[in-house]
């Protein structure tokens, strides 16, 4: 009994000591943010009011009253929906191919090269840490205005998130088919391509899926920073008070990403069932 | 091998229904690809001068070099700021997402209405988008950190509740079983049968996260909500290319020093055997 007492004893001492690391870990962080509770409940009415408000049309009805009122802009977002999505399916399709190459060469069992392999990691994490969003900053200055510089900023990203992912994926292949190719003579592509390739395919395409999911959100936000989508008409809604504006264009997204995810799944659904059919 | 042959036609056929559907689809899936570069102006001719402005860009970033030290200690202020603003996020959507976690688990909440509610409304929290987030809270308490501590707290509740009740739901039952047996009342089971479990995972995906919501911090900043992407945004947009770089540095070093730690913690935290506890 006194063994238990003092082993509940530690680890209660060790509960404390953690709560009190994060405790203070919380306080000099919330001095260095500027949180201010007293600010917070002076304001925090605005929220629920602020949200309300995005569901009433200019003249003070509800939105639901008055479907063409609300959705005035309905083919302009449209076209802009249509472009979010070619520019997500554009740089997912892009950075997955980009990826895919990466990835043989990346992978520590089929790499050709020692450095080979270490340079394209590096490359890839520093493709998937900077943020897309800074990408697209940047190339909004070399390509101008526009969708260009939002699909070449998914591009970067999805490569780098996908080359590593993939490269995992090749790693976990069954070495055989690959040792078979290359003791007939072939060279290394070959050898990739009849003995890995065929492995990791399924694993790929469903990989590939998911960051779509990803990178059609991605593509809606791009616009904030003038690189094309919805997503300028939005800020600029949100900038302006446009408050059923803002509300119009946030459930068209809403509604876009939650049909793009559900075709998604039932996709992905399909591909594993394949799989387990062969 | 004529056996062979004839014993797996299906494998000798050149032309196999599979394989020309998977033909089709490639094809259909390429044509929608030419057909989005198109609309998206790659075929313009902006794509190669794009590139040489990039290049120009790319040359001009290195070396990295702040400037001043004037401005080195602001991006440094900036960037604690930055940490800062993740962690409370972090932390603040965990304690507030444990709650809605336990309504939304099929073993906690038995009610299907309440259960559903709780899910549907952590969907629509997820689909939107951080940055918007944190545009909607600066309406309500202004420029600064704190409107960005607020929108990783609310699109993190999202995120946490979904990953706690899944982890919630994953619990074993018996523990529960056993306190009931005793007497114990529906709250105790949850109380000493459910949590102890899973705690641990709990805390390891709120660290994973912390590291993620980083990267985000560093972006918010883009459309005013304090840290360093206020900083990262000006200099790009002012052409400072070599303190955008500069910036882009300390975030990376930051980034993958939180990387280390939290993994470390995570790893003391469920044991190695767990991995990254998804």
């Amino acid at each position: 009994m006194a063994a238990y007492d003092a082993s509940v004893r530690s680890r209660r001492g060790h509960t404390l000591l953690f709560v009190a690391c994060v405790a203070i870990a919380i306080l000099l962080a919330s001095a260095s943010a500027e949180v201010s509770p007293v600010k917070f409940l002076e304001n925090i009415h605005r929220f629920p009011s602020y949200i309300v408000r995005l569901f009433h049309l200019e003249n003070g009805q509800p939105v639901w009253t008055d479907f063409g009122e609300w959705f005035w802009g309905l083919q302009r977002w449209l076209r802009l929906l249509v472009e979010t999505l070619l520019m997500a399916y554009v740089g997912t399709v892009l950075g997955a191919l980009a990826a895919a190459g990466l990835a043989f060469m990346a992978a520590a069992n089929v790499a050709p090269g020692r450095w080979l392999r270490l340079t394209v990691r590096r490359f890839c994490e520093l493709c998937r840490t900077v943020p897309e969003l800074v990408f697209a900053l940047l190339f909004v200055i070399a390509f101008g205005l526009g969708p260009m510089a939002g699909v070449l900023a998914v591009v970067i990203h999805t490569m780098g998130a996908l080359g590593k992912l993939f490269a995992e994926v090749v790693e976990n292949i069954d070495m055989k088919p690959v040792e078979g190719v290359s003791s007939t003579g072939a060279p290394w592509h070959v050898a990739m391509r009849f003995g890995a390739l065929p492995q990791v395919l399924s694993n790929f395409t469903s990989y590939t899926l998911l960051r779509f999911e990803i990178n059609v959100r991605g593509a809606a936000v791009m616009g904030f920073v003038g690189a094309g989508g919805i997503g300028q008409d939005l800020i600029e809604a949100i900038r302006k008070f446009y408050y059923s504006d803002v509300s119009a264009i946030l459930v068209l997204i809403l509604l876009t990403v939650a049909v793009i995810d559900s075709l998604t799944s039932i996709l992905r659904h399909r591909l594993i069932g394949l799989e387990g059919k062969n | 091998m004529d056996a062979v042959r004839a014993r797996y036609p299906e494998h000798f056929t050149r032309w196999s229904r599979q394989r020309l559907s998977m033909i089709g689809i490639a094809a259909a899936l390429f044509v929608l690809l030419l057909f989005g570069m198109g609309e998206l102006g790659f075929f313009d001719g902006t794509l190669l001068t794009g590139f040489g402005r990039l290049f120009e860009i790319a040359g001009l970033m290195l070396p990295p070099d702040p400037g001043s030290w004037a401005h080195a200690r602001a991006y440094g202020m900036a960037l604690i700021e930055t940490v800062a603003i993740a962690l409370l996020g972090t932390v603040a959507a965990g304690v507030l997402a444990l709650p809605v976690g336990l309504l939304a688990a099929r073993n906690v909440t038995a009610q299907r209405i309440v259960r559903f509610l709780a899910r549907r409304s952590l969907d629509t929290i997820r689909s939107v988008d951080i940055l918007i987030w944190a545009l909607i809270w600066i309406n309500v308490v202004g420029l600064g950190p704190f409107a960005g501590a607020l929108a990783i707290m609310t699109s993190d509740i999202g995120s946490f509740g979904k990953l706690f009740s899944e982890a919630i739901e994953a619990a074993d039952r018996k523990p529960v079983e056993g306190i009931a047996s005793t007497g114990g009342s529906h709250l105790m089971g949850i109380r000493f049968g459910i949590l102890p479990e899973v705690f641990p995972v709990l805390a390891s995906q709120v660290l994973y996260y912390f590291e993620s919501n980083t990267r985000s911090a560093t972006i918010i900043g883009i459309v005013g909500a304090g840290g360093i992407g206020l900083h990262l945004a000006e200099a790009i947009r002012t052409l400072e290319l070599q303190q955008t770089s500069f910036i882009i540095l300390m975030i990376l070093v930051t980034v993958a020093a939180i990387d280390v730690v939290s993994s470390q913690l995570r790893f003391a935290m469920i044991g190695r055997r767990a991995g990254i506890g998804k």
